[in-house]
């Protein structure tokens, strides 16, 4: 097992290079650059900004000092909002931001997995029909819509709860943007628990159980509930990532001090050091999530391990 | 002798979209205290099922009719809270597929204690210990190593001994062998053969061995009985039936095996295809692939019966003259 987590650490080096280069260069196809503005910069000071950024050197140069300076632990400057760099920008957005979609994470898995039994257990009755619809509106509707649609039902109709912004240490602001990152996180999760819950019910080994005169809830306990997961394992990955991706969105539709609210602007204003950035920092989060979910999975299916 | 299972008009019908299928049909048979019945028919007959049913494992959407009284309470419709605390401790069953009848992912040794955890009321220490003696006893080398094994570290044979063990740890008083060699290479087969006949006589369980093979038949079996249909067509002791059989379908069986003393020509299968469950033919269900098949068999069922008054074998055919097989064209 511990040879099998080294293994897997040591693969993921080649990737996060490659991931870096790609986001690199990719970022520089697009059209622009970080002083475009209405007000066109005198040259002089359009050059001089340039040098100081390094955007005077060829693209291949700037890579390796980019490079560079990553392996020491920077993750490169603002070129926008000056004094401002990415370690900033991480101090004082990732932790509201790491909140919300952990507890949006949390909350997701845990509805999505129960939801996700009772429905394969009740195949083709009410609470299976039930489950469908939840997922199907997940899915379906964006999360910016979903975002307006409830923040005018439960914000201003009803009045229940803030339509938006931030109050220190108050739940109540978070509730509707939870929701919104949390709804189709959970409605896949159950989806998948739902379809590998029922081929595991259907298995050998389950009527195996079942002959053994276990009793339901020992069968589904022990024999079903644990290999019906690997599928759902292999998406909590995926599916955090998404969700730290996702409430960029919702943190600007709310109006929530997370990375979103720097990150977009930022990506409007083709500030390279700030996008590039938080890129970097979001694949290194994945690539760390995908490892954890590896290991899980190794220790759900005891044939990963000797590959 | 005493009867430990008394079956008594069991049917099995699956509902489908539209209509039905019936894949047993009023089937009556019963087992003796110790011994051994084979149950033969081809893919289809409803052998498995029949024997599924009396175990509560029909899927969903099957239903179950009759009487399967073990001792003096019926297993049929049978609460599932009810049904769980008698299988797996005084009816046990074995499957065709050793390697996805045991989870993959808990250890072997799991997988036998929790039998004696709920049935015998043993804690889990004594319960792995007796589960690693009995892993002893059905034959697995280092079985206190092996316990600790997760199925796919094993072979074939050596998880069907693992489910022999499993099945046999609350001493059953009957064992259901559904096709238990038909995945395994011919040499395990022998060895698990000798296994069963070994095991159960040790323990007192009757054993019910569920087959298309008749060289399993007549290695271990006492009694046999041939279903076809979703009916018992024929049955009584394995030599009667195998030297003298009744019934046609009987006959047919046994000449479409190779035989190992006669030259290897091609082997005379059986004319026709088993039939449709939904759409039973009218009168005997074999007769379109009988050879001795006469006006009544269109019209009529027959019973099963004796073949003689007060005989114990009984048949289920109108036809009386000879059974010659050089009839069939």
């Amino acid at each position: 097992m511990l040879s099998y987590a080294f293994r897997r650490v040591l693969s993921a080096i080649p990737i996060a290079l490659i991931a870096v280069t790609i986001c690199f260069f990719i970022l520089r196809l697009a059209p622009g650059g970080p002083f475009d503005g209405e007000r066109a910069l005198p040259p002089t000071v359009l050059a001089n900004l340039r040098a100081h950024y390094n955007l005077d050197q060829p693209l291949i140069t700037q890579y390796f000092l980019y490079i560079g300076r990553l392996l020491q632990g920077d993750l490169g400057p603002s070129m926008v909002i000056d004094g401002f760099n990415v370690s900033d920008l991480i101090r004082i957005g990732f932790p509201f931001t790491l909140t919300m979609a952990l507890s949006a994470f949390v909350i997701a898995t845990v509805i999505g997995l129960l939801a996700g039994m009772i429905a394969a257990v009740n195949q083709n009755k009410w609470p299976d029909y039930i489950l469908v619809l939840a997922v199907m509106l997940g899915v379906v509707v964006p999360n910016f819509l979903m975002a307006a649609l409830l923040q005018l039902w439960f914000g201003v109709y009803l009045g229940w709860l803030p339509a938006g912004g931030w109050v220190t240490g108050s739940i109540a602001h978070l509730v509707l943007p939870v929701t919104v990152l949390a709804w189709p996180h959970a409605a896949r999760i159950s989806r998948l628990m739902r379809g590998s819950m029922i081929e595991v019910l259907g298995t050998n080994y389950v009527r195996t159980a079942r002959s053994k005169g276990l009793g339901e809830r020992l069968v589904l306990a022990r024999h079903a509930i644990k290999p019906a997961l690997l599928p759902v394992v292999s998406y909590l990955g995926p599916g955090l990532s998404y969700l730290l991706t996702g409430s960029l969105a919702v943190e600007q539709i709310f109006g929530l001090p997370g990375i979103g609210k720097y990150f977009v602007q930022a990506a409007l204003n083709r500030d390279y050091g700030i996008v590039l950035g938080t890129t970097i920092l979001y694949m290194f989060i994945i690539l760390a999530l995908n490892l954890i979910v590896d290991l899980i999975y190794a220790w759900l299916d005891p044939k990963v391990r000797y590959r | 002798m005493t009867k430990v299972l008394d079956v008594q008009d069991l049917s099995v019908t699956f509902a489908l979209h539209e209509s039905e299928v019936r894949a047993v049909n009023n089937l009556n048979f019963s087992l003796e205290a110790g011994e051994t019945l084979a149950v033969v028919g081809e893919s289809g007959s409803g052998k498995s099922q029949a024997f599924l049913s009396i175990m509560g494992l029909l899927a969903k959407n099957g239903s179950t009719s009759g009487k399967a009284m073990l001792g003096d309470v019926n297993l049929v419709g049978m609460e599932k809270s009810k049904l769980d605390r008698i299988r797996g401790k005084d009816i046990a069953m074995i499957f065709q597929d050793p390697m996805t009848s045991l989870n993959p992912s808990l250890k072997v040794k799991t997988q036998l204690a929790e039998v004696l955890v709920k049935h015998r009321g043993f804690d889990q220490r004594q319960a792995e210990k007796t589960a690693v003696e009995m892993l002893e006893r059905v034959g697995i080398p280092e079985p206190a190593k092996r316990a600790n094994a997760y199925p796919h570290e094993m072979s074939g044979g050596m998880r069907q001994r693992v489910m022999i063990a499993m099945a046999l740890l609350c001493q059953p008083k009957i064992l259901i062998a559904d096709e238990p060699t038909t995945a395994l290479d011919v040499t395990v087969q022998a060895q698990m053969l000798d296994l069963f006949k070994t095991l159960t006589d040790d323990f007192g369980t009757s054993l019910v061995i569920i087959t298309h093979d008749l060289g399993v038949v007549a290695g271990v079996a006492d009694r046999m009985m041939v279903m076809y249909g979703g009916r018992a067509v024929e049955t009584g002791n394995v030599d009667e039936l195998f030297y003298d059989p009744r019934h046609p379908y009987t006959l047919g069986l046994l000449h479409s095996t190779p035989h190992i003393a006669k030259r290897a020509e091609r082997l005379d299968p059986i004319q026709g295809l088993p039939p449709s469950l939904e759409h039973l033919p009218k009168g005997c269900s074999f007769n379109p692939r009988c050879a001795f098949c006469f006006d009544r068999c269109l019209e009529e069922r027959p019973p099963l019966a004796p073949v003689e008054p007060g005989s114990t074998r009984q048949k289920a055919c109108f036809y009386e003259g000879p059974l010659k097989y050089g009839k069939v064209a």
